[in-house]
């Protein structure tokens, strides 16, 4: 096969797994932070494209536009879900919580169905069947807008975490939840936070993948089990470790479709994913809890 | 005086007691749990049928599609003369092990007969609890061959097998080739690894040698049925030159591989098409003139018939925007088998009923070929399929030739000149 065609493919594979990244984001924040496995994590993102669908077909808005407007809704969403209802429960068996997560992953899938139906619907942008030609490689115009659009959310994600005063409070809660309290720090409203800025990861995410694959009720466990797979090769809880974990996971799907049988992608992510259970079981960016 | 002292008094009386009364039920359960021929409900009434189809998960948009032919279907069976059916709806959310346990549920429930379910895996674990209660199932879509080779007493098949779809696909061919006066010369094989997908890719190894094609298959390329990208597919399919695509799919993949045809700048000389996904209706709404150039070699309605033009009108009507297709057609005809069997009947027993379905016989009805009538193993072997193609967001019969309308359109044209 020609080389061309191995550098297509890693260079598509690459651009996926930086949303898959994205995405993954969500997860580790809030695993990091609060504890909390969240169940819902797909169903959510879910939730994002839909509103981005909704957003693109009432107001003519570009999915790429709808990024900060649906992580916003999301935020609050995630906000209140954490204030209102996860707070209560943190205290109980992390059974009980599983449980907690994943029956509002089951009301978000009935609701989407009761609002959209159970078919696959996407977004028509002027410029989803373009791409770029750049000397032998053609690379699709969305997933290039897509990738960079991660990154950039992923960017301003780290920045926030590195250097602001709430990140480094949230960080701070993360590392140790007595002391934080003992500073005087407002844990409750801090962890309001994470949730919302796990959530709005995700409603950003949503609002990319949307240029990318068409959404249906459905969609929401696979994602979720994708981001487990993800941040486990990661690191639970360490936000280089989802994205590096994404782009991981996006390379070698892409290559194993191509080496392989494209059949044999998801094979190829559960291999990678014993693989570093075996060997390093923190994650790839992860760190040993004493 | 107390309960307790009631049945005392019954049981010195030598009357009902408690532990007769749960003995008894005990006793009437195990019967009714046993007994698979003793399942006789009510005769005069409308017959109770479980329509089962994917209405949600991936295969949605076909399972929705499929409805279509039952919503349209009750006016057509009372001008037909045939007794009322009352339909119970399951949703097989487009996975075997719901399939099951939908088809056990409207069993409980009261259905008499069950119809679906429009994929082979749902339709081969439903037809597992059909022959276990005893319940007759009237496959309406559905193409592996080894449902209908298992010996089973109470599974019926209006729908051609992999193997018979694929004979007419390759014969069908040859007839486009010398038609257009082209051939091409390899061909790339991608299709889907569910149960359907994977009995053709196995059929083709067995069938296309029967034929001499005029194309080799340059690299045959399996992909998930849930696969959310199909890039790498389409990247590793064009990277082998080959002329055209032969494909069996379902729907969001055949939409997912044209958008990546047209991302990737790639238009083959033809997409052949031995499976659904490219004729749905879903499919022309979501790709718009992109839909247009595939040619699937299906089974169809034959438009010559009396029954097409009624069910055509119908589907008209009540869905303006929708062509009438498979989904349509067979589901439709499923739910002719019933009426037809209830009425020769005239009763929901369930031996019976499934007696007259295995006698049916039916002439004017929708479907290429002879009719509706069952062989031994409960395959419908005289139905046959046409090749259609999306020309103008229209589906045009193209081949065979007694029943095709226009010639095909052949190269494709490209996709950057639409």
């Amino acid at each position: 096969m020609p080389v061309e065609l191995y550098l297509n493919v890693a260079v598509s594979g690459l651009l996926t797994g930086l949303i898959y990244g994205l995405s993954a984001l969500g997860l580790s924040v809030i695993f990091g932070v609060i504890r909390i496995v969240n169940f819902a994590h797909g169903e959510i993102m879910v939730m994002g494209m839909f509103a981005t669908l909704v957003l693109f077909r009432h107001l003519g808005i570009d999915p790429l536009y709808c990024v900060p407007i649906v992580a916003a809704a999301l935020f609050a969403f995630g906000y209140l879900l954490q204030d209102l209802v996860v707070r209560r429960i943190v205290h109980l068996p992390d059974y009980m919580q599983f449980l907690l997560m994943a029956a509002i992953a089951v009301m978000i899938v009935s609701l989407c169905l009761m609002i959209f139906g159970p078919d696959a619907q996407g977004v028509q942008v002027s410029y989803a069947y373009d791409s770029f030609q750049i000397g032998p490689l053609l690379v699709d115009k969305v997933r290039v807008y897509a990738g960079v659009a991660a990154l950039v959310v992923s960017g301003l994600l780290f920045a926030f975490f590195r250097y602001t005063d709430t990140g480094k409070a949230i960080r701070a809660c993360g590392d140790n939840q007595t002391g934080a309290l003992v500073v005087g720090l407002n844990v409750r409203r801090l962890f309001a936070l994470t949730f919302g800025i796990g959530t709005a990861c995700l409603g950003a995410a949503g609002a990319i993948l949307v240029l990318l694959i068409d959404v249906h009720p459905y969609l929401g466990p696979s994602y979720t089990l994708l981001a487990f797979i993800i941040v486990i090769i990661g690191g639970l809880g360490s936000l280089p470790g989802a994205l590096l974990g994404g782009l991981l996971i996006g390379f070698s799907e892409a290559l194993a479709g191509l080496v392989f049988q494209p059949s044999m992608k998801s094979a190829v992510s559960f291999g990678l994913l014993i693989l570093v259970l075996l060997l390093r079981p923190q994650g790839l960016m992860g760190k040993i809890s004493r | 005086m107390t309960d307790r002292n009631i049945s005392k008094a019954a049981a010195a009386a030598g009357g009902v007691t408690r532990r007769t009364v749960v003995a008894g039920i005990g006793a009437a359960g195990m019967l009714a749990g046993t007994s698979r021929f003793s399942i006789v409900r009510a005769a005069g009434g409308p017959l109770k049928v479980g329509v089962l189809l994917p209405r949600s998960g991936v295969q949605a948009g076909i399972g929705q599609d499929c409805q279509r032919g039952v919503e349209v279907a009750g006016p057509i069976l009372k001008e037909l003369g045939l007794p009322e059916l009352q339909i119970m709806n399951g949703d097989t959310e487009s996975n075997e092990q719901t399939a099951r346990a939908q088809a056990e549920k409207l069993i409980g429930d009261g259905a008499q007969l069950l119809v679906g379910a429009f994929d082979s895996g749902q339709s081969a674990a439903i037809a597992q609890v059909a022959e276990q209660k005893g319940i007759p199932f009237v496959i309406n879509i559905a193409a592996a061959p080894q449902i209908t080779e298992q010996g089973y007493k109470y599974v019926f098949r209006n729908f051609p097998t992999a193997v018979t779809i694929l004979t007419d696909a390759f014969k069908q061919q040859k007839e486009i080739f010398k038609q257009v006066g082209s051939a091409p010369k390899s061909v790339v094989f991608l299709h889907v690894n569910d149960t359907f997908g994977s009995a053709m890719a196995g059929g083709i190894g067995k069938v296309m040698p029967k034929f001499d094609m005029p194309y080799k298959v340059a690299d045959t390329i399996a992909y998930d049925r849930a696969a959310r990208d199909l890039s790498v597919e389409i990247a590793k399919a064009k990277a082998t030159g080959a002329d055209a695509l032969l494909v069996v799919s379902r729907l969001n993949d055949a939409i997912l591989l044209t958008r990546e045809l047209v991302k990737q700048r790639w238009t083959p000389e033809a997409i052949l098409s031995m499976g659904p996904g490219w004729y749905e209706d879903q499919y022309f709404k979501t790709l718009g003139k992109l839909s247009d150039g595939p040619i699937s070699f299906v089974p169809w309605y034959d438009p010559k018939k009396k029954l097409s033009q009624t069910l055509k009108a119908a589907m008209k009507k009540a869905y303006p925007d929708v062509n009438l297709n498979t989904n349509h057609v067979y589901t439709f005809e499923a739910l002719l088998v019933a009426a037809d069997a209830y009425k020769r009947a005239g009763t929901g027993d369930s031996k019976e009923l499934t007696e007259a379905v295995r006698t049916t016989n039916i002439t004017d009805n929708v479907s290429i070929g002879e009719g509706i009538r069952f062989d031994a193993k409960g395959q419908n072997d005289t139905v046959g399929d046409a090749s259609i193609q999306n020309v103008g967001g229209e589906l045009v019969v193209v081949a065979p030739e007694k029943a095709a309308v226009a010639k095909a359109v052949w190269p494709m044209p490209p996709y950057d000149k639409r």
